[in-house]
């Protein structure tokens, strides 16, 4: 551990065995589940297996962030996490605003029909 | 008193002694979340046009599950024995690094040469970026994911040369941890792809 001296160095990380393994096992569920559950079409209600795979890979994200990527608010005096959680809301309004708006201009363009029939 | 000594009361005005390279990790991550932006703004593109497939064909007659399962476990298992590549260099295994890293490497290129056979199959077929818009879009956040991998594999090459010459010094171990983020990143963004674009495209 000679070469792991100073406090916020890249080698802050305390990677062990233990943690891959935990990563990849809870991945390995993670990814194999809304997989087989689009494959095999095992909900019959295609929105609900969405939000349920949606739900799948918010939490293989998670599980990547702290086994993978030893994502805490420890390294780094908390610098990194903050940067990432700053992104996370860039991302979160980015995408968001852009599919409200696109949807709605979307919805508003659709041709109106003028025979009454709305 | 001076103002000097003044200020110094109460401001810290000496630089302090940073140890070489101490703040590259931070500087390597802040750069990754900047990717994540550029992944953000292809993911919302997709979002916006993948519905549009100009009469052409569309996600359900296109992708096939089986491949993208098989690639999604390529990039897994990459990211493992990345992590096993790290720990072998925490233990200042060389050679256990090297054997890890040409692991990683090889499930690396082969996700690779996945991703072209299916581009490759897309293009034939008629499918290609400039087919539609929902297309145009696929290619771009796919292939830019690709192009990531792409970059990510020849400077993992070059390491293994580094290593090779030079051994386990601390540049070295810097560089490896900076790529360990790169590699288990583009892990993260492949969640996203396979849930967005693969598996809920074959819901639509």
């Amino acid at each position: 551990m000679a070469d792991h001296s100073h406090g916020h160095d890249a080698s802050a990380f305390h990677a062990t065995t233990k943690d891959y393994v935990i990563g990849f096992a809870l991945s390995v569920i993670l990814t194999a589940i809304p997989f087989w559950l689009v494959m095999s079409g095992a909900i019959a209600d295609k929105q609900t297996t969405g939000m349920i795979i949606i739900a799948f890979a918010a939490v293989q994200i998670v599980v990547h962030m702290i086994y993978f990527l030893h994502m805490s608010g420890k390294i780094e005096g908390g610098w990194n996490l903050m940067a990432m959680l700053f992104t996370i809301l860039l991302v979160g309004i980015v995408l968001s605003g852009t599919v409200w708006v696109m949807y709605h201009l979307n919805a508003n363009m659709m041709p109106v029909k003028m025979d009454g029939m709305g | 008193m001076s103002t000097a000594n003044l200020t110094g009361q109460y401001y810290d005005l000496h630089e302090h002694e940073h140890p070489d390279g101490y703040s590259t990790t931070l500087g390597f991550w802040i750069y990754l979340m900047s990717d994540c932006l550029i992944f953000g703004m292809l993911f919302a593109t997709y979002a916006v046009l993948g519905g549009n497939y100009a009469g052409g064909p569309g996600p359900k007659d296109l992708f096939d599950l089986n491949l993208v399962a098989i690639n999604t476990s390529m990039l897994l298992f990459s990211s493992i024995t990345y992590g096993f590549a790290m720990i072998a260099m925490q233990k200042g295994s060389k050679q256990g690094l090297i054997g890890w890293l040409i692991l990683t490497l090889a499930f690396g290129l082969t996700f690779l040469g996945i991703e072209l056979y299916e581009f490759h199959h897309l293009i034939e077929e008629g499918a290609g970026p400039q087919r539609s818009a929902f297309l145009s879009a696929f290619f771009t956040l796919v292939g830019t994911h690709g192009l990531h991998v792409t970059f990510g594999s020849i400077w993992l090459v070059t390491l293994l040369f580094q290593v090779g010459k030079h051994g386990l010094t601390a540049a070295n171990q810097r560089r490896l941890s900076c790529l360990s983020l790169f590699w288990h990143f583009l892990d993260v963004v492949w969640i996203g792809v396979f849930t967005f674009v693969y598996l809920m495209g074959a819901l639509r």
